[in-house]
């Protein structure tokens, strides 16, 4: 790799004389900010920050400090006792154990699922491997709701309606996941290792367990987090299903919305904790999702 | 690296052996990759496409919440009271006004908030993280928050307004005013998003095409129209589709700005997500609610054709 790019370097700097070296430099390690880059870029952090402090402000005020004349700015007292509050009224606690059961089975269902269908459709060769990968990736843009009516119904006809398994069942497979995965077997998975474990005589099981699933495990990774977020986060149809007797943390937040508590330090308290895991999950490995975003970006 | 390409050159038929042999593992290793498919299009048959294709069966009858097994046959009777619903109308009105109010300005400012991260940074990486924690909130949750800040006697941004001297808004029972309030929370939970997208784009263009045009003397400004822009074409097509597609579904936000399916109190700010759901879980009607998911069915399909045609028009128009 530095050999490559010594290579270019010397060429443009061959064609063009000593003064392109300063330029070329520049390119491949960008322009320093200046302060104006600094200025906006703290200001759009402060946009995307704010909200999370004013909902701790929210949450730890009494509702008439939230209606007086002048706004509080800064966090109060009440913290505990409004989440306590949240607790109670609208059955937060239940709500966060139901979404942590969601979210992990689903996780463990998509990353399963889509890392043997990428595996399939990146290195073996099969009829209508073509054809399947279209179908794959032309109804990835489509979006779920527009399915929900049938869903309901089935979910009615199976008596599943108000259960976990049914916000669990339609989300266990992923088409993004399956194209996801497809993307990073291409390039991280070398056909040799393949080959080789064929001539070694291994099943193809085998040569999955043994082979794909540790070349595979930082793509998982990848698509583990974003499909549990995504997961935590979905809403549309786990209202539809269920209610707020056996919410997700989703479901309790719009109990919470509509006026279920009408305590607003309250329903900023459900807020906060509703948000909070999701939060610590992405303190520990934002830079990791970070660059997945980022990888997905470049290989869709 | 040499030889395991020539070790490669077996796998190009694998299929067709060197040698026919009549081993019991050639069939089970044909049919092996259908078994690595299988847990995926099952599932992914019975509840991605079959709940798609079905929609539109069930629009064609009359389908009640409580008794959803009964289906009665009503041809088109879904669709020609859709179309005479001037509460139909309204929302597909606002889903495009909301759709180009949270879309347009979002995908500009992550522009150039991509732009700016591509520099060299102290802390770039507290600033990507940082941008991309709203992505990370779900729709309810910054919802509930925004729709707090958008208080109409009590929120910060109307006291905010005031002690600069501003009159109040009335986020809430104004049209404008309340579609740009839930617009700004779509532009708030994407922007950030978009923004890193658009750098992974910005990353993989060449250094050396800015250091030739640097050497033909192109400005800054130059080199970002006519380099970066050029350079991301691709990712702009790309999330140009996607925001758009998530326009057209535009839900949760309506939902929960004040808490009621109708979209406010005049339905000012109601999509076409919020009328299917209006449609289907207060009025109970889901036959008109699987005509109203179909029709935004065929939204998303004109859009992409739109784009599609779009695209295609620029390349001929630049060569």
């Amino acid at each position: 790799m530095t050999h490559v790019t010594t290579q270019v370097l010397d060429k443009s700097v061959a064609a063009n004389g000593g003064s392109v070296r300063s330029g070329s430099r520049r390119a491949r390690s960008p322009l320093h900010g200046g302060p104006l880059a600094y200025a906006v870029l703290i200001g759009a952090t402060l946009l995307a920050v704010f909200p999370f402090y004013w909902t701790l402000v929210a949450a730890s005020r009494s509702n008439s400090e939230l209606s007086g004349a002048t706004p509080a700015l800064t966090p109060g007292p009440n913290l505990f006792h409004n989440i306590g509050e949240a607790l109670q009224q609208a059955e937060i606690g239940k709500a966060l154990l139901n979404s942590l059961i969601v979210a992990t089975v689903v996780t463990a269902g998509v990353v399963l699922s889509s890392t043997l269908a990428g595996f399939a459709f990146a290195k073996l060769r099969f009829r209508g491997r073509g054809a399947l990968l279209a179908l794959t990736v032309g109804t990835m843009m489509i979006p779920p709701q527009l399915g929900v009516i049938p869903l309901f119904m089935v979910i009615v006809k199976l008596d599943l309606q108000n259960k976990l398994p049914s916000v669990i069942l339609p989300s266990l497979v992923s088409a993004f996941g399956v194209f996801f995965m497809r993307q990073y077997l291409v390039q991280a998975l070398p056909d040799e290792l393949v080959e080789a474990g064929r001539m070694d005589g291994a099943s193809l099981l085998r040569i999955f367990r043994s082979i794909v699933l540790p070349v595979a495990r930082p793509g998982m990774a990848v698509l583990g987090m974003l499909t549990f977020m995504a997961t935590w986060n979905d809403f549309f149809w786990p209202i539809v299903a269920l209610s707020s007797q056996n919410p997700t943390v989703q479901v309790a937040l719009k109990s919470l919305g509509q006026g279920y508590v009408p305590d607003q330090s309250v329903v900023m308290a459900g807020t906060l904790i509703g948000t909070l895991p999701v939060l610590v999950v992405f303190g520990l490995l934002g830079r990791q999702i970070v660059g997945g975003i980022m990888q997905g970006a470049v290989k869709g | 690296m040499a030889l395991s390409s020539t070790a490669r050159l077996p796998a190009a038929k694998p299929g067709e052996p060197a040698r026919p042999a009549k081993r019991p593992g050639r069939l089970r290793r044909r049919i092996a990759p259908y078994g690595f498919l299988a847990p995926f299009f099952g599932l992914f048959a019975a509840f991605g496409l079959f709940p798609l294709l079905y929609t539109a069966w069930v629009s064609l009858h009359r389908v009640e919440l409580q008794t959803s097994d009964r289906m009665d046959w009503l041809g088109f009777q879904n669709y020609s009271r859709l179309l005479s619903d001037p509460f139909f109308w309204n929302a597909l009105r606002n889903t495009f006004t909301i759709g180009v109010l949270s879309t347009v300005p979002q995908l500009l400012m992550a522009l150039g908030l991509a732009h700016l991260l591509n520099y060299k940074l102290r802390g770039r990486t507290f600033f990507r993280v940082a941008m991309l924690m709203p992505y990370a909130t779900s729709v309810a949750a910054a919802t509930l928050v925004f729709a707090q800040l958008f208080g109409r006697d009590y929120g910060l941004i109307n006291w905010v307004l005031s002690s600069i001297g501003l009159n109040p808004v009335d986020w809430q029972a104004d049209t404008w005013a309340s579609q740009f309030g839930v617009s700004a929370i779509v532009t708030w939970r994407w922007t950030g998003y978009n923004a890193l997208i658009y750098l992974a784009g910005m990353q993989s263009i060449p250094g050396e095409l800015y250091e030739s045009a640097a050497v033909d003397g192109a400005s800054r400004w130059q080199q970002f129209r006519h380099v970066t822009i050029p350079g991301l074409r691709p990712t702009i097509v790309f999330t140009v589709v996607v925001s758009t597609i998530g326009a057209t579904q535009l839900f949760g936000e309506p939902l929960l700005y004040e808490g009621n399916s109708g979209g406010g109190i005049s339905h000012q700010y109601q999509t076409l997500g919020l009328y299917l759901y209006e449609q289907g879980w207060t009025f109970f009607h889901l036959g008109r609610a699987a005509a109203v998911a179909w029709v935004m069915f065929l939204l998303i399909v004109l859009l992409a054709l739109l784009n599609a045609a779009i695209a295609a028009r620029r390349n001929r128009t630049d060569r």
